[in-house]
């Protein structure tokens, strides 16, 4: 009891309060790099390790864009149509080809494209980290910090880009296509839909999201051309968690596993905090294998 | 079950023989070769000689799982990783350094790690099992990384080469030709069990899994129990060239247990071939002669891995079955 009583009184809750605005805050980005991916996987039957990579350079482009402009803003934008127009390209020159190919054949070509522009990213930009600063600098007081708006803002439009997607998934013509060929893509071709041009639209928003999440985290952390294979892995973990395909499972994974991470690092250093997810990975694996947020058939 | 192939079988076999005694005779050409190639080949070149091989056994033990269980590993940096700490741990801790010590220690690390794996990913299939392997081995380089006390977290360990002692017969420092004799030793020793292995029975329930997991399962197979065997296996052979790699490069660094080591075994083995054991032998040396040669042209700055992955990107749209996939049949045989 006494023991209990300790341990009560070492947790400080300032300290919660503010690692849980942490966690939501990383959490709404996880959330949208892991949304693009699942996307693209519940779509297309692609895992596409080049995600990350997306991300990365999504975040390079926007660095390049608002030193250029000087508007963080139209680098969101620039670096979204961007990496979008490339997504679209790489989907159709190295991923077309491999439809209706064995599964590991995309997990490969995917593993390439992320070598190529991880190493790209390396020789034209070099090893330093690059930042981009917050488009806005006020901040609140949260208990003795003083919090950054930018950070609160982040979330907000992590959130309003996935509920943009998600209605246009559900009106949008476009989204009805991408629906139809995800339930049954033969039907869908028969009916018409251009199914090869519906699987590139969906690699393109998939990407663009990546970028976007990359633009909007960089003046957190800085830009380098690691960042990628870090949030992929994250987003990876979050997308087998909350169920391969399942976008609100992901999103709900996501929050929780970087709460989860955050509290973790009020005691842990933040490199060890990340074998936390692992042990939750490994743990929805081990007893709800298609996911922690749907029911496991049979 | 049915006695059609038997029949067929019978007629065939002096054709096998023949066939075995041209595969015995090209295995024999080859290895005089590599054993001849030190004494003619200067330093630099006979290093990386002995480099590519370890390389090549890494992306042998890997195709193992990818080329015939059909399971695509990127957490072989892994295995090859713990290989080389548990030797590192054997040399440093025990004196005098004993290389079949190292060799034990760095085996059982390997172990250790594979079971993990084995246990966990091999009950996910295709891209699952992919995703675990790599956070799987991701773990292992946080761990590493972090814990300096043991690993020395980012500098590695240092430590001194072991001498080469054949019980009763020899007793010496190894120099750098005795080394290569030994790394291919090992190397050719490993390639024949692994060919042995994949061609046993236990192999060839391997090879049905890979072509048709749901079917092997309801003939009566454990699907489950052969996958986690050929995880180990692959787990022991890649730790194996860890502590290869070890000895030759007399340290054990936390880079070597970092993603891009499963990522470099992978493209081997799509370079080569997979599924051919040599193949990947093969698209290591292509690999590592790439980049040799890409830095000599171009600087030590030039980023090798945008040719080579373009390269790797071009070979699984045109060619997924590699350098030496022509000759898949034919070697399996």
């Amino acid at each position: 009891m006494g023991a209990l009583g300790q341990l009560f009184h070492a947790i400080p809750f300032d300290l919660i309060v503010i690692q849980t605005v942490n966690g939501i805050v990383t959490g709404m980005i996880l959330a949208l790099i892991a949304s693009g991916l699942t996307l693209i996987f519940g779509i297309m039957d692609v895992v596409n390790f080049a995600h990350g990579e997306l991300f990365m350079l999504g975040a390079y482009i926007g660095f390049v864009v608002f030193v250029t402009t000087g508007s963080f803003w139209l680098a969101l934008i620039g670096a979204s149509m961007i990496v979008a127009l490339l997504g679209a390209a790489i989907q159709i020159v190295a991923l077309r080809p491999l439809i209706g190919r064995d599964p590991l054949n995309t997990i490969l070509a995917t593993f390439g494209i992320s070598l190529v522009l991880q190493n790209y990213a390396l020789w034209q930009f070099g090893p330093v980290v690059r930042k981009i600063p917050e488009p806005i600098s006020s901040e609140f007081t949260l208990f003795y910090l003083q919090y950054p708006w930018y950070r609160i803002l982040v979330t907000a439009l992590s959130a309003a880009i996935i509920g943009g997607f998600w209605l246009y998934l559900k009106y949008g013509k476009l989204g009805v296509w991408i629906r139809a060929t995800a339930q049954d893509r033969v039907m869908a071709e028969a009916m018409g839909i251009p199914v090869a041009w519906v699987y590139t639209g969906v690699f393109a928003i998939g990407a663009a999201m990546a970028a976007a999440s990359g633009v909007l985290f960089a003046p957190m952390v800085g830009v380098s051309h690691t960042m990628g294979l870090d949030w992929v892995l994250k987003a990876f973990i979050v997308v087998v968690v909350g169920g391969m395909g399942n976008l609100a499972g992901s999103i709900a994974a996501a929050i929780f596993i970087s709460l989860l991470e955050a509290y973790a690092a009020i005691w842990l250093n933040p490199s060890q905090a990340v074998i936390v997810s692992f042990v939750v990975l490994i743990l929805t694996l081990l007893f709800r294998p298609t996911g922690l947020f749907v029911a496991t058939p049979r | 079950m049915t006695t059609a192939p038997l029949d067929k079988a019978i007629p065939l076999s002096k054709q096998r023989l023949s066939h075995n005694a041209v595969f015995w005779i090209g295995f024999c050409a080859v290895m005089a070769l590599l054993i001849a190639a030190p004494l003619f080949l200067p330093e630099f070149w006979r290093r990386f000689l002995t480099e590519v091989l370890i390389w090549g056994l890494l992306a042998m033990s890997s195709d193992l799982l990818i080329g015939y269980t059909g399971m695509i590993s990127f957490g072989h940096s892994a295995f090859f990783g713990l290989g080389m700490y548990g030797a590192a741990g054997a040399l440093l801790l025990v004196s005098p350094p004993n290389l079949w010590l190292a060799i034990l220690a760095g085996l059982a690390g390997a172990a250790g790690a594979a079971l993990f794996v084995a246990f966990f990913s091999t009950r996910l299939r295709d891209i699952y099992f992919a995703i675990t392997t790599l956070i799987f081995s991701q773990i292992f380089y946080v761990i590493i990384f972090t814990w300096t006390a043991v690993t020395g977290g980012e500098n590695g360990l240092i430590f001194d080469r072991p001498h080469l002692t054949i019980p009763f017969l020899y007793n010496g420092r190894f120099t750098s030709t005795t080394l290569h004799w030994f790394v291919l030793a090992v190397v050719a020793g490993s390639y024949l069990m692994l060919r042995r292995i994949t061609q046993s029975p236990f192999g060839m329930v391997l090879q049905s899994i890979r072509e048709n997991e749901p079917r092997t399962r309801a003939v009566g197979y454990a699907v489950e129990r052969y996958k986690m065997m050929s995880v180990m296996l692959s787990g022991l052979f890649a730790g194996l060239a860890g502590v290869l790699y070890a000895i030759q490069n007399e340290f054990a660094a936390p880079d070597f247990v970092y993603f891009l080591t499963s990522g470099d075994t992978v493209i081997y083995n799509v370079l080569g071939g997979i599924g051919t054991l040599v193949g990947p032998i093969l698209g290591a040396g292509f690999f590592q002669l790439a980049r040799q040669l890409l830095a000599q042209f171009f600087g030590d700055q030039f980023p090798y891995l945008i040719p080579l992955g373009l390269v790797f990107i071009a070979m699984i749209i045109f060619l997924p079955q590699g350098i030496l996939g022509f000759a898949r049949r034919w070697l399996n045989r």
